[in-house]
């Protein structure tokens, strides 16, 4: 009897390591996986966010600041993706912008990927593929999918409430770990506020105008399809948005951020530093809480007979038809919008202009795809790929 | 004294991960025995930092 027993629990072990090791594996080559990204011509410099803030060397969190444009003399700008990676058209929409624009006035800084921590989980029970890819002309490229808040081997525990700082406010306790309320940070705090912090200290140093924060929304929330703007930048909003009607080929809404709500980069930033936030929002059917199967298609294509149904009974904030929201769509119209906002702050503020090019429009990545626009890492010079 | 919380969490996590191979050693009911390495897996997967 007891042999039998003993081979059972043998065959039980084998089968728990062969699970557990492949299931390991899995799991540490999608946090480790790699994303190269090619500088364009545009890029002077690379810089990280512990050469503004040394408290966050060493963390995960030190994440990647390309430097685009050489004059002093004009504006500033800095461009967020991913400070919730799980909104993929934002990290795409700053790629496709290091690797192509040229920056004639002013300087842009880039981070695509804002909250490097995020980018390296998915969401718990949320059955999310690990990563996704983007097609283009000489291949594939692969992307962490990532989630909403910084990753819980980075930064644990969780309080029971998340008190906001500097404001004091009680918010939920999983969201100490997100980025978009974290904001303005602070040195000494966790490690989602340190990144905040830091990135509050290259604003300030780098003297930046304004802050374009790049992120996607589920189509049952109401804050979607629009620019959030802080009280500063109302002006630069409503004339944006105006521009993208006009000549763009999509609407876009101006929201105006709420000075109640703490901790998101529309307020904070306006409210502690010179510069003026906008938030950008474009519509993820992915993220909705009635979608179907959670893959990577509804990912890149946004189509989802359940959210559709949702839409039928009036419970979304923007339409949803069968052609969904592909990728394209969505990364064309981060682009389109940076552009606009742009040309708007030059027109404003001629003594600080900032112009950029070769920046493809909503039409153009349509017409072409996101991938077209993204560079062959192996073609380029060794020392021309980063990594994020 | 987060980091002294992250340190007891990940030693008491290894203290149950020892238990449930441990209970899994001495059970004699199959259906224990797969309950308890179920159980193991996503404490192993925390103890080695994979998820």
């Amino acid at each position: 009897m007891k042999p039998a027993i003993n081979l059972r629990k043998l065959i039980f072990a084998t089968l728990f390591l062969i699970l557990f090791i492949s299931s390991g594996i899995s799991f540490y080559r999608s946090r480790h996986l790699k994303e190269p990204v090619v500088l364009g011509d545009g890029v002077f410099e690379v810089k990280k966010l512990s050469d503004y803030f040394p408290g966050i060397k060493g963390s995960i969190n030190d994440a990647k600041v390309y430097v685009l444009g050489q004059d002093n003399a004009g504006g500033s700008v800095l461009i967020l993706g991913g400070s919730h990676p799980e909104e993929p058209a934002g990290r795409l929409a700053v790629w496709i912008i290091i690797e192509n624009a040229q920056v004639g006035r002013g300087r842009v800084y880039v981070i695509p990927t804002a909250n490097p921590s995020a980018s390296t989980a998915t969401r718990l029970g949320g059955a999310y593929p690990p990563d996704y890819t983007i097609k283009t002309p000489w291949g594939e490229q692969k992307f962490r999918q990532g989630d909403r808040w910084s990753n819980p081997l980075d930064q644990w525990p969780d309080p029971e409430v998340y008190i906001h700082y500097p404001s004091r406010q009680q918010l939920a306790y999983m969201d100490i770990r997100n980025q978009n309320r974290t904001w303005p940070g602070r040195a000494n705090g966790t490690m989602t506020e340190k990144t905040c912090y830091a990135m509050t200290q290259l604003i300030l140093k780098e003297k930046i105008d304004l802050v374009i924060d790049l992120h996607e929304a589920e189509l049952q929330y109401p804050v979607i399809s629009t620019i959030v703007a802080h009280q500063k930048g109302q002006d630069i909003a409503a004339m944006a948005s105006m521009m993208i009607s006009g000549e763009e080929g999509f609407n876009i809404g101006v929201e105006y951020s709420p000075e109640a709500l703490r901790g998101l980069s529309h307020r904070e930033i306006g409210d502690h530093t010179q510069a003026i936030p906008l938030l950008l929002e474009t519509p993820e059917p992915f993220l909705d809480a009635t979608r179907g199967k959670t893959d990577r298609k509804l990912l890149l294509t946004g189509k989802d007979e359940f959210v559709m149904k949702a839409g039928k009974h009036g419970l979304l904030f923007e339409k949803l038809d069968e052609n969904g929201w592909p990728i394209d769509v969505r990364v064309g119209r981060h682009l389109s919008s940076i552009i606009q906002i742009l040309k708007v702050w030059t027109e404003l503020h001629p003594d600080r202009p900032i112009t950029m090019d070769n920046v493809p429009h909503f039409s153009e990545v349509i017409k072409n795809s996101t991938g077209f626009y993204l560079k062959d890492p192996s073609k380029a010079p060794a020392d021309r790929v980063f990594y994020e | 004294m987060s980091t002294l919380i992250t340190i007891s969490y990940y030693l008491m996590v290894a203290f149950f991960s020892v238990c449930f191979i441990w209970n899994f050693r001495k059970s004699k009911n199959w259906q224990q025995e797969l309950l308890y390495l179920i159980v193991l897996m996503p404490f192993l997967l925390r103890l080695f930092r994979l998820k």
